[in-house]
């Protein structure tokens, strides 16, 4: 486990390199360091946030789901017809979305568990399907909702952010405790560092493996819940291309792809980071395709800096540990 | 026969990993020979088949390939000077075709393409030399049996003109219409003048196959036989050589009643009704050659693997075990054979590997962990059994063997676990080290647990255990007790399965 002193220079160095970007953008545009620019950040976070939280524990078992994005739309989708369609309430169309994502999610988990198939093939299954479902579902049209859902999204008067970015912290928060300090939080480290030998010492690794994957698509659900809120729509074509934005703030925030290690509340600040990157550069007036180049290299060049931070912490320690033992 | 000139002369070979290995070993081969290399496990049979073949580096001594130097420093450079062995774990690509896995590194190209009909006509002729001349050169290599494959690769040997080849155990995975091929095979190597090494512990087949046996013990050639010169009792005393210092009988011997009763364990080709109990405060011993059932046996009533049949009775109460999570309910606890792959979460701290197996009880009924009770628990076995350390938040990966060894035991006893077993629990841990473990178990049999050892270190289960167990071929051939054993008797009965294979084959 990581000391206390350890985890706060970690979390200050993620809020330096954040602060540096606001720095940086602020010096390139006039406009960047205003409030307009928070408050859309704030408001395009939350749905990136909740995915990007069920990733980290999806990666820390050493799996991966790639439907997140698809599963997100699937949700907002169903959420919009059952409301501009079938007239229902609010929070039944609200349930009904976070149910088809914890479906979806947990048909990952088990198919995966019980058939034995990589994660990543399973997820790449359900990434068309759901997709699919959320055409098929909304005849491929964006359906306008408008005031029942936009509430969420709006900022509280007074405190000046949305109950969804509130309602993500709180996920993040939860997350966060729930890997470091209960027993689910602890199957999930040690199934990712070595799933044979959690076996041999007798638990049982399957069901924890399921939970992570259920977990995720809930979260995928909530963030459909988010997404639609925010465009006051639904749109059978939203969170395409997100599963690589999630996975990417993940392994910014410094979670190993081969599992066994990962922070939740790192991946926040890798969430922060990616959109405060996407935010600036549209603000700066680069093109698209420019975003996306810089883009690429802030995330490989972050997982290249967190892969030598880690070898030269182990190195430290190995050094330390002969000294201790001579 | 006259003295042709030796194709290859090994004089003084010298080899130690923290313990000698090899000591001043002395070997030759004649052309056309086949040489028979027994000895028990760790007598230093694979290290020099390793060393010949490039694939290790001696410490010191000659060898000479027809009298020039030979001192190959890989793989690839022995394959040049001809020497090749077949490992006893194939090396054929499944998915690629019998063609390209014979010529896999010296395909027949032009401009990187390669020219399939030169492939096939040198691979059909290979395939004749082995007596595959029916086997298509497209054929995948998964689709033939074992025994084929092992041809193949024999085939690809051939093709790249070796003139000494080394078997190590080639016939563990055969069948009997197979073994006869093989054995043509190795005649008509013999006639075309291609040396051969065979290290077997089947001992009628190397009186059948060898022209000279030499027997190894502790790293030193004890004797080279004339095959026809010799029976298998005496090889095999020859293995042991002296009886070692032993034990003094044990003053008393245990008497609680049974902790784990075994019952006719089956598992297909593995175990062949297998039964043994063990008594409270006993140290059951058990042992055989490598690939005898001995890690099987452990690992079936763990419910680490599936069995086909057999009982398992715990204080007298039938268990039914189907996984690891029975057998921790029955209080039953593994201790690995491969401590870093299947014991430990190495880049984990101490502390989550000692607490690992109860997890539930350092956490309330939310499922929140007690990390103060945790690191109570840590600390505790942690100094009960000397685990040296710098915190218990140190990842495991840091520690000496002996100490990983230590967290995993730590493990099952804060488990609380009255029946342990131990697989190899002391291998590449120094003899310091060792001496602690054995110390260790002897006081968990003090406190009355029940203990099941496998070792292949005989001496090891002669210092610690109660009574012995061996295990020959997936049946226990023998039992004995301190005043029964010796380590003549033990090699003995670990040979017994092994001394004539076709009859125990037809029997099953």
């Amino acid at each position: 486990m990581t000391s206390t002193p350890k985890k706060l220079a970690e979390y200050a160095a993620m809020l330096g390199i954040w602060v540096g970007l606001l720095v940086m953008f602020g010096l390139l545009s006039q406009n960047f360091l205003t409030g307009a620019t928070f408050s859309s950040l704030a408001n395009r976070i939350p749905s990136l946030a909740v995915v990007a939280t069920g990733m980290t524990l999806v990666l820390i078992i050493g799996g991966i789901d790639l439907s997140v994005g698809s599963v997100l739309g699937l949700c907002g989708s169903v959420m919009g017809v059952a409301l501009v369609n079938a007239h229902l309430p609010c929070w039944v169309a609200t349930l009904l979305a976070l149910g088809i994502g914890l479906v979806a999610g947990t048909l990952n988990g088990v198919i995966s568990v019980f058939f034995r198939i990589p994660s990543f093939i399973v997820t790449l299954g359900m990434l068309e399907i759901a997709r699919g479902l959320a055409y098929l579902s909304t005849n491929s049209q964006t359906k306008y909702i408008g005031s029942p859902v936009e509430p969420m999204s709006a900022p509280i008067p007074g405190l000046g952010i949305s109950p969804a970015f509130l309602m993500a912290l709180f996920v993040i928060i939860c997350s966060q405790v729930a890997l470091s300090r209960t027993v689910f939080g602890r199957h999930l480290v040690a199934i990712g560092t070595n799933e044979e030998a959690v076996r041999l010492a007798g638990i049982n690794p399957k069901p924890a493996k399921i939970a992570v994957f259920a977990l995720l698509g809930l979260l995928s659900g909530l963030g459909g819940v988010f997404h639609t809120s925010r465009l006051g729509s639904s749109d059978p074509n939203a969170g395409m291309g997100l599963e690589l934005s999630a996975i990417a703030a993940v392994v910014i925030g410094g979670t190993s792809l081969m599992g066994g290690r990962g922070s939740v509340v790192r991946t926040f600040f890798g969430v922060l980071i990616i959109a405060t990157l996407e935010a600036g550069l549209a603000q700066v007036g680069a093109s698209e395709p420019t975003k996306r180049v810089i883009t690429g290299i802030v995330i490989v060049g972050a997982v290249i800096l967190d892969a030598w931070r880690h070898n030269l912490n182990a190195r430290g320690f190995r050094s330390l540990g002969k000294r201790t033992n001579p | 026969m006259e003295n042709p000139a030796p194709l290859l002369q090994v004089k003084g070979l010298v080899k130690s990993y923290n313990v000698p290995v090899l000591v001043d070993f002395d070997f030759s081969l004649r052309p056309g020979e086949v040489h028979a290399l027994v000895g028990s496990n760790g007598a230093g049979k694979s290290t020099f088949a390793r060393i010949l073949s490039g694939l290790t580096l001696p410490d010191g001594g000659s060898m000479q390939i027809l009298g020039r130097p030979y001192s190959p420093r890989s793989k690839r450079e022995a394959e040049d000077a001809g020497v090749t062995m077949v490992l006893q774990e194939l090396n054929v690509i499944g998915t690629l075709s019998v063609a390209e896995n014979i010529f896999l590194n010296c395909l027949p190209r032009t401009a990187g393409f390669i020219r399939y009909h030169v492939l096939h006509e040198a691979t059909r002729r290979a395939l004749d030399r082995v007596g595959l001349a029916h086997v298509s050169p497209s054929t995948p290599a998964s689709a033939l049996g074992m025994g084929q494959q092992q041809l193949v690769e024999i085939a690809g040997i051939l093709a790249r003109n070796s003139r000494l080849i080394i078997l190590d155990e080639p016939t563990a995975a055969l069948t009997d219409p197979e073994i006869e091929q093989l054995f043509a095979n190795i005649r008509r190597l013999q006639s075309e003048g291609v040396g051969i090494i065979y290290i077997s512990h089947r001992m009628d087949e190397i009186q059948r196959i060898a022209d000279r046996i030499t027997v190894m013990r502790d790293g030193r050639m004890v004797a080279t036989h004339t095959a026809t010169d010799v029976i298998p009792s005496q090889l095999i005393r020859e293995m042991v050589g002296h009886d070692l210092t032993e034990r003094n009988p044990l003053d008393a011997g245990p008497t609680g009643g049974w902790a784990l009763q075994v019952e006719n364990l089956t598992s297909a080709d593995v175990l062949h009704q297998v039964s043994f109990g063990v008594r409270h405060g006993e140290i059951l011993g058990i042992a055989g050659l490598i690939g005898s059932g001995r890690t099987e046996t452990l690992r079936a009533i763990f419910g680490a693997d599936a069995k086909d049949g057999g009982e398992i009775i715990v204080n007298g109460q039938q268990a039914t075990i189907n996984n690891p999570q029975d057998a921790l309910r029955a209080g039953i606890g593994l201790v690995p054979e491969d401590r870093k792959h299947q014991g430990l979460l190495l880049p984990q701290s101490i502390l989550i590997n000692t607490t690992l197996s109860t997890i539930p009880g350092h956490a309330n009924r939310f499922g929140w962990m007690d990390s103060s009770a945790e690191a109570a628990t840590t600390k505790d076995f942690c100094d009960r059994l000397e685990v040296r350390c710098s915190s218990s938040g140190q990842p495991v990966r840091e520690l000496s063997g002996g100490n990983q060894q230590k967290v995993v035991i730590a493990r099952w006893l804060a488990r609380d676990c009255g029946i342990l077993l131990f697989d190899e629990p002391t291998r590449g841990i120094d003899a310091a080290a060792k001496d602690t473990i054995h110390q260790l178990l002897r006081d968990l049999a003090g406190q009355s647990k029940a203990l099941v050892v496998v070792s292949s270190e005989l001496l090891e289960l002669m210092a610690v255990c109660d009574r012995i167990l061996v295990l020959s071929r997936g049946r226990i051939t023998a039992e004995f007790t301190p005043s029964t054993w010796t380590q003549e008797k033990v090699t003995q009965a670990a040979f017994a399965g092994y001394l004539d294979t076709r009859e125990s084959k037809q029997t099953t």
